[in-house]
């Protein structure tokens, strides 16, 4: 099945460009009129997927972050954050709530607990030394045109 | 991200304002803790009421603050979460944590019902 439509969006590892991913994808999925709740959903999600590659993919120096963001005609949006890092050894254990890899005081390890809870599908797909494709999915409930 | 800092004795009032996210949480950690430090504070109080937006790392800037001021004897109150910033700490396990400000206790109690 292909995309109604979609956008690739590449930018530099800094932290800077959490909020520019925010914003892009909203404004990417606002085409299928979602909720509030539902923009808010895909925001926080996204903002988590972007902030690990941003903190964790890229130790020593800086690298890229990929962006894709494609619709569907049953208003299935299928969201990718792809990096080509270091790669995390044991995905499974990764993904364990409240686990963290460091990168600093404060980090809460819930990243993917908050992928996972404001989604409808997740996927992590990494390898070591050659990076890491995190793959969301969400469906936008149909509404009909001007009713909440 | 709009901070606003104000002393009244003993006690830090934090006005966060605008997206948390991890870009901002670290300046904001550093100014908390040196204002703090500073004013020689023993209570903090996170307001949340103008943030628009946060994720996990302002739960980890808050969690932060809380074991801080633990280890100095002193209290964190977390006042003015959004039902969505509400849910994102609750999902980190913190409504147990003694930190919410009236409103967030009435809050979790009518959603718990």
């Amino acid at each position: 099945m292909k995309p109604m439509n979609e956008m690739k969006l590449t930018f530099i590892s800094r932290s800077a460009n959490e909020r520019f991913a925010r914003s892009a994808v909203a404004a990417f999925v606002s085409q299928v009129d979602p909720t509030v709740e539902e923009v808010s959903d895909i925001t926080t999600a996204v903002s988590e997927a972007v902030t690990n590659a941003i903190v964790h993919a890229y130790p020593e120096a800086l690298g890229t972050v990929t962006l894709t963001a494609q619709i569907y005609e049953n208003n299935r949006v299928v969201i990718k954050v792809r990096d080509r890092g270091q790669g995390i050894p044991d995905v499974k254990q990764a993904m364990e709530p409240l686990y963290t890899m460091g990168g600093g005081p404060d980090r809460a390890g819930l990243g993917f607990t908050i992928m996972e809870s404001f989604t409808d599908r997740l996927r992590v797909h990494s390898t070591p030394g050659k990076g890491t494709v995190v793959t969301m999915e969400k469906y936008i409930a149909r509404r009909v045109k001007g009713r909440p | 991200m709009q901070l606003k800092l104000t002393t009244d004795g003993d006690r830090l009032t934090a006005e966060l304002g605008g997206e948390l996210d991890h870009h901002c949480a670290g300046e904001l950690r550093h100014k908390i803790d040196a204002a703090l430090l500073q004013h020689r504070c023993r209570q903090l109080v996170l307001d949340l009421r103008g943030l628009t937006f946060m994720d996990s790392s302002g739960i980890g800037l808050i969690m932060g603050r809380h074991r801080l001021l633990q280890s100095t004897g002193g209290r964190l109150t977390v006042t003015g979460a959004s039902p969505r910033i509400a849910m994102l700490l609750r999902m980190a396990g913190m409504e147990k944590l003694p930190i919410w400000g009236n409103e967030e206790r009435k809050t979790a109690h009518e959603t718990n019902e």
